[in-house]
This record gives structure tokens, sequence and C-alpha cells, in this order.
């Protein structure tokens, strides 16, 4: 009935750690692996709000959504969505990093500037920056207005609304992934640079062929960190635009949000939820072939 | 020349900064003067806190706060208990199935509970919570990565200490609580971080699940409030309801934005 035997010889208290485990993985067992069971089966089905039981279909969802020209459009726009914002903010971040990797005083005030627009949550950005966007007495037209460059209204142009969200987006997300960097620089040897520096390697050339090799790790990780964050989107879309100009910026989370809640159609959204699910999986896989990662920064 | 590039890249950094800082800038004195119809950078009437007392007075902001400030506390307090208990089985014994263990958690921070709304709604009607508190808490109760933030944080606890707590006659329920769990308070505060953060600012969850005032959070009340008041551009009202519900969490992160910083750095990297 001892500890030392129950945490070192737990031969004879198998159930032990099963026990701890208990309330945890009831949880995940009923709310991260069972609805994904769950969307797999209901994807084959048709369920409509008024069906009493869902009705098997095969694989008619999946045809459905693959001729439906709004289901292209959709991953089309979270594909892009995706480009326009894991990349510059993965570089903006990486800089910003760059720049506050240094002890000073104002460097606190700093960080903080960059990094606080991730402890709002989105709908309040989303609110702010509908109000930068808005036409005509937003501050965004009225820069443009004083430019002579005219009303824009880029929330109400298809070929503006996706990138002005990317901007909103890039401008939240850039401080968060700056602090991922900035664990990873702080991780490297400083002898190494210095090493580097009586070398002759300069500002560029020892980023370049120092600082950027020794990142690679935190930077791969950082990526899948900023898709899956990108694919995950709905809020923002409810509160700006709810897919407009006709579903110009519609992105997954959200289309499955409305085909769930407000076509209450179950079975199409389950197809989705599917979709997302192959998404985030693939935009995963770097983590597995990354696991000497810790080492970067322990 | 070193001292001329110091001084530009830090007068670079801190113009970012402030431009960084405008939005925020614009919603606190637009929140707190009185309200235009242009949208002007620097405030170009008086200060007022009417806009705040309008909105305090129109929507049930109280209740809202009570709601969510009950959802954060509880759902923290359970997964202390749930994640403490599976992060110490994990950091402490070898046992059949453990590999299925982390492929189960593993799943979780792969998948995040925000992309499984509609099965995840069709589990929680048939269980009768719509519109419940517990409803919007429960597929959080166990959390993948305060699991893995403690197990880690436990395996570096010297074993010394547990056989000291051992001989003292400690059982393993006292070992964990009074021996581990202090010795991880580290982790501990990263995760109530993180856990408190999201759950402040968590949206889409709560909007489908809750259907009235006395469950409804402080983001989907100013939701609904922002919608309404956006076609008539009542910038300011909209303004201020929304300082109302960031200024808790923001305050913390002002004075604690480096534990804020570290923590969600751990928790990024949490397997």
């Amino acid at each position: 009935m001892n500890t030392l035997q129950t945490t070192s010889g737990q031969r004879h208290r198998h159930w032990v750690p099963w026990l701890l485990l208990f309330p945890s993985l009831v949880i995940m067992l009923v709310f991260t692996v069972y609805p994904v069971v769950r969307s797999l089966f209901f994807s084959l089905t048709k369920y409509r709000l008024g069906m009493e039981a869902p009705e098997m279909i095969w694989f008619e969802n999946y045809q459905r959504l693959m001729s439906s020209a709004i289901f292209h459009k959709v991953i089309a726009n979270t594909i892009v969505f995706a480009m326009l914002t894991v990349l510059p903010s993965m570089a903006i971040g990486l800089a910003l990093a760059l720049m506050v990797n240094r002890k000073g005083r104002q460097v606190g005030f700093i960080r903080t500037s960059y990094f606080y627009p991730s402890v709002m949550p989105m709908i309040a950005i989303a609110s702010v920056w509908l109000f930068i966007y808005m036409a005509q007495n937003g501050l965004f037209d009225q820069i443009m207005i004083a430019l002579g460059l005219g009303s824009q209204n880029v929330l109400s142009n298809r070929n503006t609304v996706l990138p002005a969200m990317s901007v909103m987006y890039t401008w939240r997300e850039a401080g968060y992934l700056m602090v991922f960097f900035l664990a990873g620089l702080q991780s490297i040897n400083e002898e190494v640079l210095e090493a580097a520096m009586i070398d002759g390697a300069t500002g560029i050339k020892s980023f370049r062929h120092i600082i950027l090799p020794l990142l690679a790790p935190t930077t791969l990780f950082v990526s899948t960190i900023a898709f899956t964050n990108s694919f995950k989107l709905a809020d923002h879309v409810i509160i700006m635009t709810e897919g407009a100009p006709n579903n110009a910026s519609t992105l997954l989370l959200y289309y499955i949000y409305q085909q769930g809640f407000t076509n209450l159609n179950y079975g199409l959204s389950n197809t989705l939820t599917v979709i997302m699910l192959v998404l985030l999986l693939v935009f995963s896989l770097p983590r597995f072939f990354n696991q000497d990662r810790k080492i970067h920064y322990s | 020349m070193e001292i001329i590039k110091k001084h530009a890249i830090t007068s670079f950094s801190i113009f970012i900064a402030l431009l960084w800082l405008t939005p925020l800038v614009w919603l606190i004195t637009t929140a707190l003067t009185k309200a235009t119809f242009n949208m002007s950078f620097l405030p170009t009437t008086a200060f007022t806190l009417e806009n705040i007392e309008y909105v305090w007075s129109t929507i049930p902001f109280g209740q809202y706060y009570l709601n969510t400030i009950t959802l954060v506390i509880i759902t923290f307090a359970i997964q202390f208990v749930t994640s403490t208990l599976a992060g110490f089985a994990l950091a402490m014994y070898k046992f059949k199935g453990q590999a299925l263990v982390i492929v189960i958690i593993f799943m979780q921070i792969i998948i995040p509970n925000d992309v499984l709304i509609i099965p995840n709604f069709m589990t929680l009607s048939e269980l009768g919570l719509i519109d419940t508190k517990l409803g919007i808490m429960l597929p959080f109760l166990g959390s993948a990565m305060a699991v893995f933030l403690l197990r880690q944080s436990f395996k570096t606890v010297p074993r010394a200490l547990a056989e000291v707590a051992n001989i003292d006659g400690a059982n393993l329920w006292q070992t964990i609580w009074r021996v581990y769990v202090p010795c991880a308070k580290a982790a501990y505060m990263s995760f109530a971080v993180i856990s408190v953060s999201y759950h402040w600012n968590n949206y889409l969850w709560p909007l489908i699940v809750t259907n009235s005032i006395t469950n409804r959070t402080l983001t989907v009340g100013l939701a609904y409030f922002a919608k309404s008041k956006e076609a008539d551009m009542q910038w300011a009202n909209v303004c201020a309801a929304t300082l109302i519900i960031i200024s808790p969490l923001l305050l913390a992160f002002f004075v604690l934005q480096k534990q804020f910083m570290n923590s969600f750095v751990s928790a990024g990297i949490k397997e």
C-alpha cells in the first residue's frame, strides 16, 4: 500500500494509472475521438432537419461537393487565406523576434505591443477592423480618399475582402508567432554567434548561414501552428461579412457552421467536417517528423 | 556605425509597436469620447463616459460577466484536477495501452474542439445539455495541452521527494497533491493563463450552445450587440462594449506580460 511500490514497481496495480487517466480520457473519447467517428459516419448519410433518421447515401455528399461551385470557392478561399496569412505572419513574426531579441528598457513595452492582439478575442478584433474597413467613414477609406484614391470599401469587393481580412489576421498572428521565434532564438548558443562574428560573419550573413538553419525546427513547428490556426477561423467572418460578397469570404469552418446551423444540413456539414479533418491532418504531419525539436527549446 | 544601426533598429521597432497599437488606441479613444460620424485616428470630440454607461445599461453585461467568470473558473478548476491526475499517470507509470492513450491525447492536439462543432453539438443535444453552462464546458474538461504540460513538469520532480513523503506515511493521493503539485507551479501558471485566455475569448462554441441570456458569455453578448448596431454605425457604443469585455484580460496581460508570453510558448510546444 505504499507509494514507492506504486511509482516504481507497479506490477501489482495495473489499474492505478487507468483510474488516474479516467476523467480526462472519458472527455477526450466523447468529445474528440467519438465526434471524428461520428462525422465519418454522418458524412455518408443524408440527414437534414425534419428527417427522423439519417439515410445512407455513401459518397453522394462527397460527389456533390466535388461538383459544387460554392465548395470549390470555399476551399480556394481557405487556401488563399492561409497563403495570405501564414507566410507574412511568419516572416513578420521572425522579424519582430529578431528586433526584440535583446535587453533594454523599452523591450518589454515593444514586445507587449506586438503580442497584445493575441489576448483579444477574435470577435473584438473583427469589430474594430470592421470599422477600420468601413466604406467612406472608416480609417482605411479616409486615408485612401485623402490620397486621392477614392473610397475602396474593401470588405464589399470580392477581390479585396480576403486580402483585407488577411491584413487584420496577420496583424494579430505575427505577434503570437514572434514568441515562438523568440524562444528559438534564445536557445541558440551565443558562443556560436560570437564565433561567427569573429570569423567575419556580419548581420545578413550570420542570419542566413547560422541563425536561419538553427531556427529550422522552430520554423517548421511554427508553420504547422500557423496553418492550423488559419484553418480554424470563423469568428471574424460571422462579424465582418457572413461570407459576403457572394461567398467571396466564406472560409471552411464558417461554411461548416452555416451548413450545420443555418441550413440544418447535418449530413453535408459532417462531410465538410471530415474534409477539415483531412486538411488539419495533412498540415500537422511535419510535427511527427520533427521529434528532435525539444533539443532546441529546452 | 554599430551604434547608429542599433538606434535605427530600436526606433524602427518602436515605430512598429506604435503602428500595432493603433487599433487599440482607436478603440479606447472612440469608446471614451462623444460619438462622431467620421472615423478619425485621434479623438476630435470631448471625453465622456456616456457610451460606457449606455451599453452597460442596455446590455445585461453584469449577467454576461458572471457567466463568463463562472465558466472560466469552473473549467479551470476541473481541468486542474483531471489534468493533474492524467499527467501524473503518464509521468510516473509504464503500463499496457500507454501508447494508445498518447495517441488519443495527440488527437486532441491536432484536432482542436473548434472544428468539431457539428458532431459535438449533436452529442450535446442528445445529452440534453444545450443552453447549459455544463454544455459549454464539457468538451474542454479533459485538456491534452494541460496533461502534456504537467506530465513534463512532474517528470522533473526528484523521486527522492516522493520517497520521503512515502516514509512519512503519505498515500498516493497525498503524494500527488502535497509533493508533485507544488513542484509544478510554473506549469500550472502557464496552463492557467492559456485556459483562462481561451475560455474568456472563445466565441463559436458558446454561440452555438447557448440561446438564452442566462447562459450567454461576454463574447456572444458582444457579437449580438455589435451586429445589431453596426448597421447604424454606432461605433462609439460598439467600441465601448468591446472595451468592457476585453479589459480584464488585457489588463492582466499588461501587468503579467512576461508570464503570458512564456505560457503561450510552453503551451504551444507541449508535445
